[in-house]
């Protein structure tokens, strides 16, 4: 692999606090390495900040490897930058060339208020999970774990459906800011096993509900969110999820 | 001055008898009983969903802004338990000793054996829970092998353990929260212990959004905030991974154990560049598969493919026939770093070996698949094609992970591999109920020191701090509480609160005055280049003294130079960084202090002055057959004192992987 040295425009997203209103700033980087990766070029640009007795630019950011699903940027308007099947801290600048003007964003969706620059907060998220992603069993009352054999195809989905990472690319690529692909995953992730099943009927519904309570629009299946998302969570589940509610729905009715 | 806690009795009945005679809190007591849990990785999720289910009243802190973000998701290869499943001989003696000896003997028998029993409940409840490990056809779990074992007893989901069983305890844990047992704070940071009388009672804690100092009470506090490798500046660990909390506690009385154990992954993608601001690991079940080499001559700069078979040096498989490439890390790193040392590492630093999967797609995977599927006679391309279709599922997401890092392709260019620093086994000390030195302050996870010794085995970090936190903890939190059922909530007006507040505040504003010109970050890469030319993968005396004087230097240099914008009310990402390389530097000293006095070589701890004729670690059992447990005294000082380890089951012996 040829490396290469690049010198970039970055336009950034600067907002002080949730209350500010926001505008862009302008910043040339130069001696970019095309090893890089996205998050260290913003370090590179951070610490040349700093030294200027500039404030450096807020971003989440943790893992650094792909899972944590803390980063979060919009870059040249898209979650997570150009490649797929990708997160913002994986994306590497051979992905760019000398010259380029990059354009960075942080996720827009009314559920996701900024908190400064590039950070919003995706507490929604944790309070869908609440509403009842989980199975209820309390510490210590498990069976043997091979005591229930499940399918292996079937175990093969609830994994791809939990690869989740919960960064919300999937809410700031939809033109109306939905979080069905999220949820979809979830009530995927825990219907398709049999441990799951018991509480199925009552998960579908009221996390469907809090999703609507935090403002997320509805879904009009563009597949935006599939596109986009780094875990290539696939839009089947959100038909599982729109299954499992009209479901859960008529029994109800019942 | 010393006491372990350690049951009286036989090893195999010690959990047993503690847990029917420990002390029980009745479930109208245990509404009243407030304990706060600090970090929501595997051990503190854990510890929090459980405790709130038993009915005590609980408040859970992470700095990260979902409790699903701690770095535990990052796990990759598995989790052991001793199910037997595989019909292959594992036992719960075998784990325990399996583990004993991979931590080179420097780990306490009752703990590990413990931890040994509570692994097979770990993954019922796993299970339970909905984390979806990998099964075979028939529908039941499947396992795979991982080093320093010969039995295949871990449970994985693809390479992606550590996410799965995450998700799996923080949704235990936002279940509490639903049903209001947990109160959950989110980018908070734990900025001191409250003590009062001796006992642990609360935390200082600041708001990151606000910058908001915060006091709360607790009837107890549990640290489950992680391992200290980001000392060294470049790990694998998560950029906000540090050793704040545990410092904290330390200089609030919290004695530190074995500082200087700290466990190199072989398997980490090289260093690229100066610009390098954190490694990535390859998990180490792709050992399994892959074979390592170096060219056979130095300096051999043909590209990997062009090297002919017999020009190949497997250097595992040759020094560690019983092992092979299998071996425990401690040895793994050691062996890799010996090659590139003698000159014959590759890549354009020369500090990587190949990691090859060629022949087990080739060989192992393809010609299974080729017999399942009837193909007479395949020829070398269709087992490759048939052998990368199973290497994918077993391993898919690694591999992809490493193209997007390197740009080169894994199933046709061998991976190049170098050792990192992964893994902290020393920690906060605690005792056999894993309370630290300080009364109602416990510390879980990789945060204590207690089940690894010198050196983890693979896959067992993530059963460690789930059996911390869902099977250990709710009994020996009971043990304590039960005699705290009168006290009140004591208000967070007293003055020990008060003053705790004040000196948090103070070094705030200490750090905020300094107006340095140098970086934050600068001086945390300066550490961790003294940390890892001195007390990283080789040690010796010269060293550490030069390192504890160099030291020295930073730190004063930190305190008169660092450059912090903004202010201490409000968002302040430099500030929070300040704060835990602050700690680092200090934490830095006393781990070459503890390396300097630990005169031998255990496990991933080498002293170049302990070695036998062929390189290998070579322990000291008549002298350091203890647990170094350092006392805060003053800055810059500690005392030692040691925690002597008896082995009535599993007798010391060279380590051999030969």
């Amino acid at each position: 692999m040829q490396h290469y040295i690049m010198n970039l425009t970055l336009k950034v997203w600067r907002q002080r606090n949730a209350s500010d209103a926001g505008h862009f700033e302008t910043y040339p980087v130069e001696g970019i390495s095309s090893e890089m990766s996205f998050l260290e070029m913003i370090d590179v640009l951070n610490e040349k900040l700093l030294k200027e007795g500039k404030e450096p630019i807020a971003f989440d950011h943790d893992c650094r490897e792909g899972i944590c699903g803390m980063c979060s940027m919009y870059i040249n308007g898209r979650p997570h930058g150009p490649w797929h099947n990708n997160t913002t801290c994986q994306l590497h600048m051979r992905a760019y060339q000398d010259g380029d003007t990059i354009v960075i964003e942080p996720w827009r969706a009314n559920s996701f208020p900024v908190i400064k620059d590039l950070m919003v907060d995706r507490g929604a998220f944790d309070r869908i999970i609440q509403a009842g992603g989980f199975i209820s069993v309390n510490t210590g009352s498990a069976v043997d774990a091979n005591a229930i054999p499940v399918e292996k195809e079937k175990a093969d989905y609830a994994f791809a459906a939990a690869a989740c990472i919960g960064c919300g690319a999937c809410v700031a690529a939809c033109k109306n800011s939905s979080a069905m692909l999220f949820v979809a995953a979830k009530v995927s992730h825990l219907a398709l096993l049999p441990q799951g099943h018991p509480e199925k009927k009552k998960r579908a519904l009221s996390m469907v509900a809090q999703m609507d309570k935090e403002g997320f629009g509805a879904c009009t299946n563009t597949g935006a969110c599939e596109a986009v998302c780094p875990k290539g969570i696939s839009i089947e589940n959100i038909a599982r999820l729109n299954r499992e509610y009209m479901m859960a729905g008529l029994a109800e009715n019942e | 001055m010393i006491d372990s806690k350690i049951p009286t009795g036989q090893l195999e009945h010690k959990w047993t008898d503690y847990k029917g005679h420990c002390k029980l809190v009745n479930p109208a007591n245990k509404r009243k009983l407030e304990v706060i849990v600090v970090g929501t990785g595997l051990a503190g999720a854990s510890a929090a969903a459980s405790l709130g289910e038993l009915g005590y009243q609980v408040k859970a802190f992470c700095f990260q802004d979902s409790p699903r973000r701690a770095h535990s998701i990052a796990a990759q290869g598995g989790i052991n338990a001793a199910k037997n499943y595989q019909n292959d001989g594992d036992s719960v003696f075998r784990l325990f000793y399996d583990t004993i000896k991979g931590g080179d003997y420097r780990a306490r028998e009752a703990n590990v054996h413990r931890l040994a029993e509570v692994s097979a409940n770990i993954i019922d409840q796993c299970v339970a829970q909905g984390v979806p490990f990998a099964r075979e056809y028939g529908g039941l779990l499947n396992n795979r092998s991982f080093g320093g074992t010969q039995v295949k007893r871990t449970f994985y989901a693809a390479g992606q353990t550590g996410q799965q069983l995450l998700i799996g305890a923080y949704q235990a844990l936002e279940r509490q929260v639903a049903l209001g047992k947990v109160e959950m704070y989110t980018r908070h940071e734990m900025l001191d212990v409250v003590v009062i009388d001796g006992k642990a009672q609360g935390i200082i804690s600041r708001n990151l959004i606000t910058g908001q100092l915060e006091r709360h009470f607790g009837h107890a506090v549990l640290l489950c905030t992680g391992g200290y490798g980001n000392v060294f500046y470049l790990s694998t660990n998560a950029m906000g991974s540090n050793v704040t909390a545990a410092w904290k506690a330390h200089k609030k009385g919290a004695h530190f154990g074995n500082p200087c154990f700290t466990q190199i992954h072989p398997t980490c993608i090289p260093v690229s560049g100066d610009h390098q601001s954190k490694l990535t690991l390859m998990s180490e079940s792709l050992r399994n598969d892959g074979r390592i080499w170096v060219p056979a001559l130095q300096n051999d700069k043909r590209a990997p493919n062009d090297i002919p078979e017999e020009e190949r040096d497997y250097f595992l498989e040759r020094r560690y026939p019983a092992f092979g490439n299998l071996v425990p890390r401690d040895v793994a790193s050691r062996a890799a770093k010996e090659r590139c040392d003698a000159g014959y590492g590759v890549g354009t630093t020369g500090q990587a070996v190949y990691l090859d999967f060629k022949h087990n797609l080739i060989h192992k995977y393809g010609k299974a698949e080729a017999n399942k599927l009837a193909i007479a006679n395949p020829d070398t391309d269709t087992l490759i094609k048939l052998g990368k279709e199973v290497v994918k599922e077993e391993y898919g997401n690694l591999f992809d992970m490493y193209e997007k890092i390197t740009g080169e392709n894994p199933y046709e260019v061998p991976m190049r591999i170098y050792p990192a620093v992964h893994y902290t086994m020393g920690g906060l000390w605690v005792d056999y109920e894993l309370m630290t030195s300080v009364k109602g302050l416990y510390a879980l996870g990789e945060a204590n020191f207690s089940d690894h010794g010198a050196n983890r085995l693979g896959a067992s970090a993530l059963m460690q701090g789930l059996a911390d936190g869902y099977f250990v903890i709710p009994y020996t939190i009971g043990n304590y509480l039960a005699d705290e059922i009168a006290t009140k909530p004591i208000p967070t007006t007293h003055p020990a609160f008060t003053e705790a507040e004040q000196k948090v505040s103070e070094r705030i504003n200490r750090l905020l005055s300094i107006k340095g010109k140098q970086t934050v970050e600068s001086f945390h890469k300066r550490l961790g280049k003294i940390m890892w030319d001195k007390c990283g993968m080789a040690r010796g005396e010269k060293g550490l003294k030069e390192a504890i004087v160099e030291i020295g230097q930073l730190k004063a240099e930190f305190w008169s130079d660092v450059l912090i914008p903004g202010g201490s009310d409000e968002m302040n990402l430099e500030l929070d960084k300040a704060g835990r390389v602050a700690d680092f530097i200090e934490l830095g000293e006393l781990m070459c202090q503890d390396a300097l006095d630990r005169k031998e070589s255990c496990g991933g701890h080498f002293r170049e002055e302990s070695q036998t004729e062929e390189g290998e670690a070579k322990r000291n059992d008549e002298h350091y057959s203890y647990v170094a447990v350092w006392e805060y005294m003053e800055e810059s000082k500690w005392q030692l004192h040691k925690e002597a380890l008896h082995f009535e089951v599993a007798k010391p012996t060279q380590r051999s992987y030969k």
